[in-house]
């Protein structure tokens, strides 16, 4: 039986990424949205960088950022004697940072995709603006909410370039299973390397085609 | 009833620019607003019911300010007490008709509703004979049962005025007629006052004690009911006022020709 560590490992952390970066994602996503304001284009653009940059260089964004010696890495080294450099904490700050985009995209499309005349009417049959949020607008995008949940997921699973900047490929620690697919194959080690691909293969095709059923169901559905 | 409104409002979008600059008051039970699409009557009851904000003005329905940029007064739309039926309705796609009725009745953070809401919910479900549907989505539903069901969730909480924007547009003509008369039996029923805007002349006809005719984002005239009264004699004139109205609108062209040839 081949060591699954990694994959656990990658499971934890993009579970992590997922949470965080749905928190965030769903806050810009409303704000950018609902809310014309000067420089939302650039926001926007800034937001969806990751998607679009070569990992590694998202990693070294994240070392300048919050390596020891980063802007905020010595704040937090100086204060809480800690540094993300390394472990998988900082693992999961990579994988945050690479799925960011394709949940921020999707949760615009679907705040936007919810007409603001059902918030209207909420606001008329007496709710506050934090009810209206809670019970109109993200009922009616949870589904493209859910897709984009899913899709950042899987890239969060996956990812590879930005991890390795920032958490390194420490075995046990913070080699998730696409690093450890890369071990194995350099080790010409193919059954763990096939174990492992076969895993990944199966999830994220189950991860895909459930996305893809999601939307089909809200473009037909009520 | 009285309601007074006198707003001004600019809209600008790239270079086209809209000024509102609307100024009436009504004293009776059934007012309706009547002119062309961008006319600027659906911005003036969107004004009243707390969804736009005027750049200056004062709104006052039954004594209550719910606007006043002297007074600094400006209520959000929750706290207005307004009832508001959209053109399309609104009722909200992932409720149920018994939820979306029950909708101004349940607290934000509450599971349930109470047992004297359920009640409420029950009764009104009766009144307006849709107790059937109160499972169903509202995509399930006819227009006419989808406007009974808007009308239901907007007068649960006993509104001091129904507004109505455009209320029949959406329903065939057979349909249409009959939900007027269903209509103005609510308006019995509730003792509500209706604010109804439409392009439409035949709901002028049916609904108007005070008619108020907007063009161009500004009013045009205000008939009240005893200048309508005492043109009773007059078959149709509340119509022909409206399309005297509408032709002028459509045709200033035809009017200054009619004007320069002395017909």
């Amino acid at each position: 039986m081949p060591d699954l560590t990694p994959l656990w490992l990658t499971l934890r952390i993009a579970s992590f990424a997922t949470a965080i970066a749905f928190v965030f994602a769903v806050a810009f996503a409303w704000l950018t949205a609902r809310f014309a304001f000067w420089g939302r284009d650039f926001l926007d653009a800034i937001l969806t960088l990751p998607l679009v940059m070569p990992p590694t260089v998202l990693g070294y964004y994240l070392i300048v950022v919050w390596g020891r010696n980063g802007w905020l890495g010595s704040w937090l080294n100086a204060h809480f004697g800690i540094s993300l450099m390394f472990t998988w904490q900082g693992a999961v700050l990579a994988a945050t940072v690479v799925s960011f985009p394709l949940l921020f995209k999707s949760a615009r499309a679907a705040f936007e995709g919810v007409s603001i005349e059902y918030e209207q009417a909420a606001r008329i049959l007496g709710d506050n603006e934090i009810a209206v949020f809670f019970r109109i607008t993200l009922p009616l995008a949870a589904r493209g909410l859910l897709a984009g949940t899913m899709l950042a997921f899987a890239r969060a699973m996956g990812d590879f370039g930005a991890t390795l900047m920032v958490a390194g490929n420490i075995e046990g620690k913070t080699q998730t299973a696409a690093m450890a697919v890369f071990d194995a194959v350099q080790a010409g080690d193919y059954a763990l390397a096939n174990t492992l691909v076969a895993i990944m293969s199966v999830v994220c095709v189950t991860i895909l085609v459930m996305t893809n059923k999601l939307a089909n169901r809200g473009r037909a559905g009520r | 009833m009285r309601l007074e409104v006198d707003i001004r409002k600019t809209l600008q979008s790239g270079d086209r620019r809209f000024e509102l600059e609307a100024a009436f008051s009504s004293q009776d039970d059934l007012t309706v607003i009547f002119g062309a699409s961008g006319s600027g009557k659906s911005l003036t009851i969107q004004a009243i019911a707390g969804l736009v904000t005027p750049e200056q003005g004062r709104i006052v329905v039954g004594g209550k300010i719910l606007f006043d940029s002297h007074l600094g007064i400006n209520l959000p739309a929750r706290k207005r007490g307004v009832g508001y039926l959209f053109q399309d309705y609104a009722l909200f796609p992932h409720l149920t008709v018994r939820e979306n009725i029950a909708y101004p009745l349940k607290k934000a953070w509450h599971l349930n509703l109470s047992s004297d809401g359920r009640e409420e919910v029950d009764e009104i479900m009766a009144s307006f004979e849709i107790s059937h549907l109160a499972e169903s989505y509202p995509a399930e539903l006819s227009g006419g049962q989808r406007q009974r069901v808007a009308l239901a969730r907007a007068m649960i909480k006993k509104p001091s005025i129904l507004l109505l924007d455009e209320p029949f547009s959406a329903l065939d003509s057979m349909l249409r007629h009959r939900m007027r008369m269903e209509l103005l039996e609510i308006r019995q029923r509730f003792a509500v006052p209706l604010v109804v805007i439409t392009h439409d002349p035949a709901d002028v006809e049916v609904f108007a004690d005070t008619l108020v005719i907007f063009a161009n984002g500004r009013v045009e005239e205000v008939c009240g009911r005893k200048k309508l009264a005492a043109s009773e004699d007059e078959d149709g004139w509340r119509t022909k006022v409206c399309w005297r109205a509408q032709w002028k609108k459509e045709n200033p062209t035809a009017q200054n020709f009619a004007m320069a040839s002395g017909i």
